[in-house]
């Protein structure tokens, strides 16, 4: 038996294995919280075997790709895609970190010309375990909670 | 690897062939030079030279290299005197001045700041300097200075002195010469050690580092030794400062235990870390080095703008 916490969509996409308390930060990310956009339903601190409590965020009329939601792989890493057409779910996906993440991360370097100028920051992921990023401008690595309070 | 149209932003861009080719380049121009006087490869071509913050030696260098490869000079030497003082972007900056020139070579406070030029500029970027972060120029004329003194990198042993913790020239300096077989010393107060990740990832590469406080104890096994100044700033006391400074100035009793055959290299400008009475001796290399810059220079301008 599934578990369907909450409603069932015909059409969309499942964000699953969200870690809990993050569902706002991740409907930002995704650009889902623009008020023409699709119904979304949200389940907060559900009780999940792999993270104890999780977040699930589901797209009601919308497949996101995967390289959509790898944005969101920095705040959820454990993040599972789930794809449902006709109310069952036709492809299942995990997150993972791209090589370079745009635009979601401000550079905590405040010298840093990303930060004057209007650019949209840039990093290179240099190692995922542990993650470090790389900044495309001042060329500065930051890592750990430097790059969750940048978000 | 097309040069024409390269931007020059950072060492990282840079391959060992790259600059391998870059020294050869510098050497052919510095000995056409030699010879005929002038050039003109760059007859009718346009450097501007955007800098945002002063910095007398390599604006001249660099106007200099493009005066001797027989092209023109345009542009400002503070930002005081421009519209960016009126609040116009960067960004805007370069639009325009790329419609007066065929290569810019900027300097400016802000780190990543080549960086975005390169990207709004059709033409090609060279950094002189962007805050604390790259300084590619430098390097590649290091590593030509070098390279002119012995006739080769690899096998050398490299003393690095001074402010290991916040000098980008040495950071840089050591980055790129892990791509060749050297062993370096590191040589610095313990307040202002290299960075632990800069020394991983010079022994990732091979390179054989030694870090030490004692200058004295490290100076016969150096064939090259690279000074940085030490800014007052970066200690908590005067104390602390005077007796690093006494410990670290380079002078002739300190150059008795040296290899004869050691070169002395600072990027200057000096205070007094070397002592005068070094510039008369088989060891000062600085001048050299500072003579060095225009040939790199007219290599990486001749290259990027494709005349060469
Ligand atoms: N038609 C649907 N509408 C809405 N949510 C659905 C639908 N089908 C499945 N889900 C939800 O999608 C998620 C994944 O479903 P699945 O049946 O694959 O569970 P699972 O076996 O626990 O998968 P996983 O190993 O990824 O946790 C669950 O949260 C489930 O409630
Ligand atoms: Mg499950
Ligand atoms: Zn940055």
């Amino acid at each position: 038996m599934p578990e369907l916490k909450i409603e069932v969509i015909p059409e969309g996409t499942v964000i699953d294995h969200i870690p809990a308390g993050k569902w706002l930060k991740v409907i930002e990310i995704l650009g889902l919280t623009k008020p023409n956009g699709g119904t979304l339903l949200i389940a907060s601190n559900v009780p999940s075997k792999k993270l104890g409590r999780k977040d699930i965020v589901k797209v009601e009329g919308r497949y996101l790709s995967e390289e959509e939601v790898n944005k969101i792989a920095l705040i959820a890493p454990m993040t599972t895609v789930n794809i449902v057409r006709d109310y069952k779910i036709v492809e299942k996906f995990k997150v993972s970190i791209p090589d370079e993440i745009t635009g979601i991360l401000r550079c905590p370097n405040p010298n840093c010309v990303s930060n004057h100028e209007y650019v949209v920051p840039r990093f290179k992921v240099e190692s995922r375990e542990p993650l470090k990023l790389r900044c495309h401008y001042c060329e500065r690595t930051i890592e750990g909670d430097e790059i969750l309070g940048n978000l | 690897m097309d040069w024409k149209g390269r931007d020059v932003i950072s060492i990282r861009d840079f391959s060992k062939e790259d600059i391998e080719f870059v020294l050869k380049v510098a050497e052919r121009l510095e000995n056409e030079l030699k010879g005929k006087g002038s050039l003109d490869y760059a007859r009718g071509k346009i450097l501007a030279t955007l800098f945002f913050e002063p910095s007398t030696r390599t604006r001249l260098s660099f106007e200099s290299a493009m005066h001797r490869l027989g092209g023109s000079v345009i542009g400002f030497s503070s930002a005081a005197s421009t519209s960016v003082k009126k609040g116009e972007s960067l960004a805007d900056t370069i639009k325009t001045v790329e419609q007066y020139s065929d290569v810019i070579v900027i300097r400016h406070p802000m780190e990543g700041a080549a960086r975005l030029a390169a990207e709004v500029a059709e033409i090609p970027v060279i950094n002189a300097g962007d805050g604390s972060n790259q300084h590619p120029t430098q390097t590649l004329l290091d590593l030509y200075t070098i390279k002119r003194a012995f006739g080769r990198i690899d096998g050398l042993t490299i003393g690095l002195l001074g402010d290991l913790k916040y000098g980008r020239t040495v950071h840089s300096l050591a980055e790129a010469l892990a791509f060749y077989d050297v062993e370096l010393y590191l040589i610095s107060p313990e307040l202002l050690r290299m960075p632990k990740h800069i020394v991983e990832e010079l022994r990732e590469k091979g390179v054989k580092v030694h870090e030490t406080t004692d200058l004295e104890g490290a100076i016969p096994e150096l064939d090259v030794l690279y000074v940085t100044r030490i800014q007052r700033e970066r200690f908590p006391d005067e104390e602390e400062y005077l007796k690093v400074k006494g410990s670290y100035q380079v002078n002739c009793r300190l150059l008795k235990n040296a290899k004869e055959t050691l070169k002395v290299m600072h990027p200057l400008p000096r205070v007094d870390e070397i002592h005068p009475e070094v510039d008369g001796s088989e060891h000062a290399l600085y001048f050299r080095q500072v003579f060095s810059g225009v040939p790199v220079r007219m290599a990486l301008l001749g290259l990027t703008l494709g005349v060469l």
